[in-house]
C-alpha cells in the first residue's frame, strides 16, 4: 500500500528480483534493504497509517478565485486569508543525469542505471562539462568560495557531456518563459540531511545563488466553473533552482524492510519557488497546470505528475486580513492537479476550523491521503531540519552569456548563451492563445480549452485545414462534442476513435446542408464507435440524407397538422409557439432528415390556408 | 639496489641489471622484514607480481612503458585501488574493495609501475602522527637507525626494553616509512594540512604537495575538498619531478583541475639559485620552534646568501589565525563528506536493526574513531543556520586574507618561501600519545596547512639530523603552479646540505 502511495505501482516487488537488471558494479547490491521497526521509522514520503478519526470529510471552502471572499469566521470576527505557496520540482528532459554520465529513463529495472558517482562512492566527484574551469589564480578565488570573482579569464572545459547542458540549457529557457532574470553565475550548495534514498547525505542544489530569479507567471480560471468568466491571475516566481533528484525508497512493510532504487538519484531537476500569492486549491491548480504547459511546450520537461517528473508541494496557511501571516503547514505526497486543489483546499478548511476551535498550527509537513481526500501528519524528520547548507567545493560556479558578454574566439558548443536561448523561444500557451483568438475569431475562454488539453489546438487545426465551416462553428463541435465524449470515455485527444478527418468529413456534410445538425450528431455517435466507417457510409446506411422532395416533406406535415388537432388550435389561436412543435415532430417523423427551414415554411403555409 | 633513486633504478632496468619481477620480489621481502613498522595496511603481493611480470615483457620486448615501468611504489590507503582493499584505516571501509581507481593510480599503472601496497595512516587523513588508525601506528625507521640508537637509546638492557621507538608524523605516515625504509621508491601520500610534508619531515624524506587544482583528487577519498592535494613522496627531488610528470594534468574527472596543458619537466643538472629572492617569514618562527631547528633554518638562509640568492625577511600577518581557520573550514567539510558513510551502500553496517536511525548512529559509532566523530559534530555546529556566518563565513574570509598574505609577498619580488617544516623532531609514540589528536594537529600543522589554505605547492626537503639522530626537514613554498622553479630551489639545496642516508639496522620490536 504504501508502495503504491509512492507511485512505484504494484510490480515492484517483482522488479526487485536479485538479478534484475544490469546491475552497478559491485558496491551497490540490488536490494539494499534496510532495517525498518514497526513502527515505521522512515519520515517522510511514506503513506503513515493514522487513525481515520483524524480525517474529516473535505469540505470545499473558499472559492474565491475572483480575489473574493472567505467565510468569515464563526467567531464573528474578520475573515480568515488562506495564503498559498508552491515548490515544485520538475524533472528536466535529459538523457543523462546532472553531474554524471548515468542515463535517465523511467521504469527502468531497479539499480541499472547508477555511476559510481551517483552511489556515492567514496572519492568520487561530480562532473559539470559546461562549468566554467578556471586557470591559474582564478582557480584558487573560487575555490575559496568567495563571492566575489574580479578576473574573468576562463578557459572551457570541454563538451564531453553535452547532456549536462541540456539540463543547463532547460533551466534558462524555462526561467525566460517565466519572466526570470538568469544569473550569469550561479552556484551549488550542498543541502545535509540523512535519508536512505540520498546516498552522499546531502543534495546538491542551488541555494544561495540560483540560475533564475524574481519572475512571474500569469494563469487564467473561471470563477464559478462558469467558462464564459474567466480572471487572469500572477504569481510571482522566486527563483529556479538547479538541483540533483534523490533515488526512491519503496517500503515492505511486511517485512519490515527498504528497498532503494538509485536510478533517479542524480537526475537533473529544476525546483521553482513560488511566491504565497494565491489564495486556494483552484488558484494552484489552474498556477500548476500553466506552468505543467509552459514546460511541455519548451520540452524542458515532460511534467507528468503520475511519473512524477512534476513533484508539487504546497505551503498553506491562513490568517486574518492585516495581521501576519499564520503558521504554515507544507503538503506533500500530491499526484495530480485535481488532489491539489483538493489538498489544499482541505487543509486551509482544516487549519480554520482548528483555529477557531481554539487550538493552534504546527509547523509540520503533511501528506494528502487521495482516498481519504484529506491531509495527515507525517512523521516529521528529528524535529525541525537544520539543513547545514555549504558551497559544493567540487564544482566551479556555472558560468551562461549573453551575446554582449560572449567571448571571442569561444566553441559555441562549449557556452550557453541567454540571448541565443531566448531568440528560439517556442510560442508559450498565453501567446498560442491570442493567436488563435485572433486568427479564427473564437473566443478567449474557447482558446483555454484548446490550448490546455493536449493536441486538442492541433485537432482544431487540422479539421479547419479540411472543411470549409467557419471556425466559429467548428469550435462548437471540438468543444461540445468531442470533448464531452472524451471526458465520457476518458480519452486523450490522440486516442479519440473520431480523427480529425473524419470529423471534418462530417462538417463538410452538414455544411453542405445535406444533412440536419441532428442527424450529424448522430454520425458523429456512429463514427465513435470506431467501425471504420465514413461519415457519408453511415449516412447512406441510415439514410440521414435530407429529404430534398418538397411533396414528400409536405405529405408528412400534413400528416402531423392531423394528427395535432388541438395545437392547430392554438396556432390559429394565435400561439405561435406552438409551432417549433410541430416543426420537432416532423423532426422526428422523418428521424432528423428534414429541413427545418424548410418545414416550417411548409407548415406555416398550411396553417395559413 | 633498492637504496637507489627512482632514476637510477629505472636506468638499472633498462640495461637489464634487474628485472622487475626481481625488484618487486626484494621490495615485497623488505616489507615483511620490516613488517614491525606498520608501514602497509594491505600488501597486494598478487597483483603487483602480476604487474611486475607484464612489466618484464614489455622490457623483454624492448618497449617498456617509460621511466616508471616496473618500478614498485605505495599509495596511501586513501586512494580508491580497483580490486583492492581500500580503508582509510577505519572500520567503516574495512573490507571495502573499491571497483575503480583514483585517477592517478589509474596514471601510474598505465606507466607501467607496480603497485606493492597501500601504506598506513591516521582514520579518513586526520591526524599528524599517523598513530590514529585502526590498523595501530606506525613506527619512523629512523628509530631502527644506527644514528638514533647511538645517540638516543640507551645501552642497559632493561632500558632497551623501553625502546623509545618514534612516529613517524602523519597522516601519510606509512608512505613516509615505506619510502625511507627503502621497501618502495614512490609513494602517494594526501596533503591537506601538511600530511604529506610532515612525516616527511620526520622520516627524512622528500615530500611534495603540488598546487592544488594541478593533480586530480578523483578517487582520493576526501577529507576537505577544497584543500586536499596528492602528495608525492620520494628519495630524492629529481624523483619527485619525475612522479608529479606522469601525475599533472588536467583530469575530466576532477572539475577543479585546471585546463592548462601541463609540460613535465626535468630538472637543471646544476641548478643556480643566484638571481633568486628567498623570503623567510618571520611569522614562522613559530611559538615552540626548536632552537635546533631554528639553527638549521637560519644556516639555510645562509646557504642561499652565500650562493649569491638575496635573502629577505618577510611578513604573512595572518598566518597565526590559520590554524584556527583551518579547524572550521576542515570540520565542516568533514561533517559533509562523512555524511555518505551510513551503512547502506558499502561499508560497515551495524547489526542494530531498530530502526533506519538507530542503524545510521550505531554504523557511525562504530565506524569512526573519536576523532572523526569529534570532528563532524564541530563541523555540524559550524554549519548549523545560526553559526554559519559567524564560523564558516568567517573562516572563509579569514581564509582569503591568509591566501591575499602570499599573493602580496610573491608579488613584491619574493621567489620562494623557506620555512621550517616542523617545530621539533619526531618525539617518541608514548610520548606523543600524552596529547589527544586535535592538540597535536594543532602544533604539527601550524607551519604547513597555511600552503594548503592558499593552494600553493610546498616541498620539505630533508635537511640535518638532530642531535637525537632523527631528520629535520625545511620547507620551500613556491608560486601556484610554478612547481619547476620550487623543485630547481629544492634540488639545490638538496645538494648543498647533503642529507646522511638512513643506516637502518634490524628492525626488531623491543
Amino acid at each position: 500500500m504504501a508502495a503504491a502511495a509512492l507511485g512505484c505501482g504494484g510490480g515492484w516487488r517483482r522488479a526487485w528480483r536479485r538479478g534484475l537488471g544490469g546491475l552497478v558494479p559491485v558496491p551497490v547490491p540490488v536490494p539494499i534493504p534496510i532495517p525498518i521497526p514497526i513502527p515505521i521509522p522512515i519520515p517522510a514520503l511514506v503513506h503513515v497509517a493514522v487513525p481515520v478519526p483524524a480525517c474529516r470529510p473535505p469540505r470545499v471552502v473558499a472559492r474565491n478565485a475572483g480575489g473574493g471572499a472567505v467565510p468569515a469566521g464563526k467567531s464573528g470576527l474578520a475573515p480568515w486569508v488562506p495564503v498559498v505557496g508552491l515548490e515544485i520540482h520538475a524533472q528536466i528532459s535529459s538523457n543523462s543525469k546532472l553531474f554524471s554520465g548515468s542515463q535517465v529513463q523511467f521504469a527502468a529495472p531497479p539499480n541499472s542505471l547508477v555511476s559510481f558517482f551517483d552511489a556515492s562512492l567514496p572519492g568520487t566527484l561530480p562532473v559539470g562539462a559546461f562549468l566554467a574551469c578556471f586557470s591559474l589564480s582564478q582557480c584558487l578565488q573560487m575555490r575559496l568560495g568567495m563571492a566575489f570573482v574580479r578576473t574573468h579569464r576562463y578557459t572551457w572545459a570541454l563538451a564531453e557531456k553535452v547532456l549536462n547542458r541540456r539540463c543547463v540549457e532547460a533551466a534558462v529557457m524555462t526561467g525566460l518563459a517565466l519572466n526570470c532574470s538568469i544569473n550569469k553565475k550561479s552556484l551549488f550548495d550542498r543541502k545535509h540531511y540523512f535519508y536512505a534514498d540520498l546516498p552522499a547525505g546531502y543534495q546538491i542544489t542551488q541555494q544561495r545563488v540560483p540560475i533564475a530569479v524574481n519572475g512571474s507567471l500569469s494563469y487564467s480560471l473561471c470563477i464559478d466553473n462558469k467558462m464564459s468568466q474567466m480572471v487572469t491571475k500572477t504569481v510571482r516566481i522566486k527563483q529556479i533552482q538547479l538541483e540533483q533528484d534523490s533515488g526512491k525508497s519503496l517500503h515492505d512493510d511486511s517485512r519490515s524492510q527498504t528497498l532503494v532504487d538509485l536510478n533517479r538519484a542524480g537526475v537533473g531537476l529544476m525546483e521553482v519557488v513560488m511566491e504565497p500569492d494565491m489564495c486556494c486549491g483552484e488558484e494552484a491548480a489552474a498556477a500548476v497546470r500553466e506552468l505543467q504547459l509552459i514546460l511541455q511546450t519548451l520540452g524542458s520537461s515532460q511534467a507528468i505528475m503520475a511519473e512524477g517528473q512534476l513533484r508539487v508541494d504546497a505551503n498553506v496557511s491562513v490568517h486574518h486580513p492585516g495581521e501576519p501571516y499564520g503558521v504554515r503547514t507544507e503538503v506533500k505526497n500530491i499526484n495530480s492537479i485535481r488532489f491539489l486543489a483538493k489538498a489544499i483546499d482541505y487543509e486551509i478548511q482544516r487549519q480554520i476550523e482548528e483555529l477557531e476551535n481554539g487550538g493552534t498550527i504546527l509547523n509540520e509537513t503533511r501528506a494528502f491521503d487521495s482516498k481519504l481526500g484529506c491531509t495527515v501528519p507525517m512523521r516529521d524528520k528529528e524535529g525541525m531540519q537544520d539543513y547545514r547548507f555549504m558551497p559544493e567545493p567540487n564544482l566551479p560556479p556555472l558560468i551562461l552569456y549573453d551575446t554582449k558578454s560572449l567571448p571571442a574566439n569561444v566553441n559555441h558548443q562549449q557556452v550557453v548563451n541567454i540571448d541565443w536561448i531566448h531568440e528560439r523561444l517556442p510560442d508559450l500557451p498565453s501567446a498560442k492563445r491570442a493567436k488563435l483568438v485572433e486568427l479564427y475569431g473564437i473566443l478567449p475562454e474557447h482558446s483555454f480549452t484548446l490550448v490546455n488539453e493536449d493536441g486538442l489546438t492541433e485537432f482544431f487545426e487540422n479539421v479547419l485545414k479540411q472543411t470549409q465551416m467557419k471556425p466559429k462553428k467548428v469550435i462548437g463541435w471540438i468543444l461540445n462534442d468531442l470533448l464531452s465524449y472524451l471526458k465520457q470515455h476518458s480519452c486523450t485527444v490522440k486516442e479519440s476513435p473520431v480523427s480529425s478527418v473524419l470529423l471534418a468529413d462530417l462538417l463538410n456534410l452538414l455544411e453542405k446542408k445535406e444533412i440536419s445538425a441532428s442527424a450529424a450528431k448522430q454520425v458523429f455517435e456512429e463514427l465513435w464507435k470506431g467501425e471504420g466507417k465514413t461519415p457519408l457510409e453511415i449516412v447512406k446506411e441510415k439514410q440521414l440524407q435530407l429529404i430534398e422532395d418538397r411533396e414528400e416533406l409536405e405529405q408528412i406535415c400534413q400528416a402531423v397538422i392531423d394528427e395535432h388537432e388541438k395545437e392547430v388550435m392554438a396556432i390559429k389561436a394565435g400561439n405561435q409557439k406552438i409551432v417549433n412543435k410541430l416543426i420537432g415532430l416532423v423532426q422526428r417523423a422523418t428521424q432528423g432528415r428534414s429541413n427545418p427551414v424548410l418545414v416550417k415554411q411548409i407548415l406555416e403555409k398550411k396553417l395559413s390556408e | 639496489m633498492l637504496r637507489a633513486s627512482l632514476r637510477q633504478v629505472s636506468a638499472a632496468l633498462k640495461e637489464g641489471q634487474v628485472t622487475p619481477t626481481e625488484l618487486c620480489q626484494r621490495c615485497l621481502s623488505l616489507i615483511k622484514s620490516t613488517k614491525l613498522l606498520n608501514a602497509y595496511i594491505t600488501v597486494a603481493e598478487e597483483t603487483a607480481l602480476k604487474q611486475a611480470e607484464e612489466s618484464e615483457k614489455r622490457y623483454r620486448r624492448g618497449q617498456p612503458l617509460g621511466i616508471l615501468d616496473g618500478i614498485p611504489i605505495a599509495v596511501k590507503d586513501n586512494f580508491n585501488t580497483a580490486g583492492i582493499e581500500t580503508t582509510c584505516a577505519s572500520n567503516m571501509l574495512k573490507g571495502y574493495i573499491p571497483p575503480y581507481n583514483a585517477t592517478v593510480v589509474q596514471k601510474l599503472q598505465d606507466q607501467g609501475a607496480v603497485l606493492l601496497g597501500k601504506t598506513n595512516l591516521d582514520e579518513f587523513a586526520m591526524g599528524s602522527g599517523s598513530t590514529d588508525g585502526v590498523f595501530g601506528p606506525v613506527r619512523n625507521p629512523w628509530s631502527y637507525s644506527r644514528q638514533y640508537k647511538e645517540k638516543s637509546v640507551p645501552k642497559s638492557d632493561s632500558e632497551r626494553e623501553e625502546f623509545k621507538w618514534v612516529i613517524t608524523g602523519g597522516s601519510s605516515g606509512g608512505s613516509a616509512a615505506a619510502v625511507s625504509s627503502f621497501t618502495c621508491f614512490a609513494a602517494l601520500g594526501s596533503d591537506t594540512g601538511g600530511s604529506t610534508r610532515n612525516p616527511a619531515a620526520h622520516c627524512g624524506v622528500v615530500g611534495l604537495k603540488p598546487t592544488y587544482g594541478l593533480i586530480s583528487r578523483h578517487g582520493l577519498i576526501p577529507l576537505v575538498n577544497s584543500m586536499d592535494v596528492p602528495g608525492i613522496l620520494t628519495r630524492c627531488v629529481d624523483d619527485a619531478a619525475v612522479v608529479l610528470g606522469s601525475l599533472a594534468g588536467h583530469d575530466p574527472k576532477d572539475s577543479t583541475t585546471i585546463q592548462d596543458v601541463f609540460q613535465p619537466f626535468e630538472l637543471p643538472s646544476l641548478p643556480d639559485v643566484s638571481k633568486l629572492c628567498i623570503g623567510i617569514p618571520k611569522e614562522y618562527n613559530a611559538p615552540g620552534l626548536s632552537s635546533e631547528i631554528l639553527s638549521v633554518w637560519s644556516k639555510a638562509a645562509d646557504l642561499f646568501k652565500n650562493a649569491g640568492a638575496k635573502v629577505i625577511e618577510v611578513s604573512l600577518p595572518h598566518t597565526h589565525y590559520s590554524i584556527v581557520c583551518y579547524h572550521v573550514l576542515c570540520t565542516a567539510e568533514v561533517a559533509s563528506n562523512m555524511a555518505r558513510f551510513d551503512g547502506l551502500e558499502y561499508g560497515h553496517r551495524s547489526d542494530v536493526n531498530k530502526s533506519t536511525e538507530s542503524m545510521y548512529a550505531a554504523t557511525r559509532r562504530e565506524g569512526f574513531n573519536d576523532v572523526v566523530r569529534g570532528r563532524i559534530l564541530s563541523g555540524n555546529y559550524f554549519l548549523l543556520k545560526q553559526n554559519y556566518e559567524n564560523y564558516f563565513v568567517k573562516a572563509q574570509k579569514v581564509r582569503r586574507l591568509i591566501a591575499n598574505d602570499f599573493v602580496k609577498v610573491f608579488g613584491s619580488g619574493v621567489d620562494i618561501l623557506l620555512t621550517p617544516t616542523t617545530l621539533n623532531d619526531a618525539v617518541p609514540y608514548m610520548e606523543f600519545i600524552k596529547e589527544d589528536n586535535r592538540t597535536r594537529s594543532t602544533q604539527d600543522d601550524i607551519l604547513t596547512q597555511a600552503a594548503n589554505m592558499a593552494g600553493l605547492p610546498a616541498i620539505n626537503v630533508p635537511t640535518a639530523l638532530s642531535e637525537r639522530g632523527l631528520p629535520v626537514g625545511l620547507q620551500f613554498i613556491g608560486r601556484s603552479f610554478q612547481e619547476k622553479q620550487l623543485l630547481t630551489v629544492a634540488k639545490w639545496f638538496e645538494k648543498q646540505v647533503k642529507f646522511p642516508m638512513i643506516q637502518l639496522e634490524e628492525v626488531k620490536g623491543a
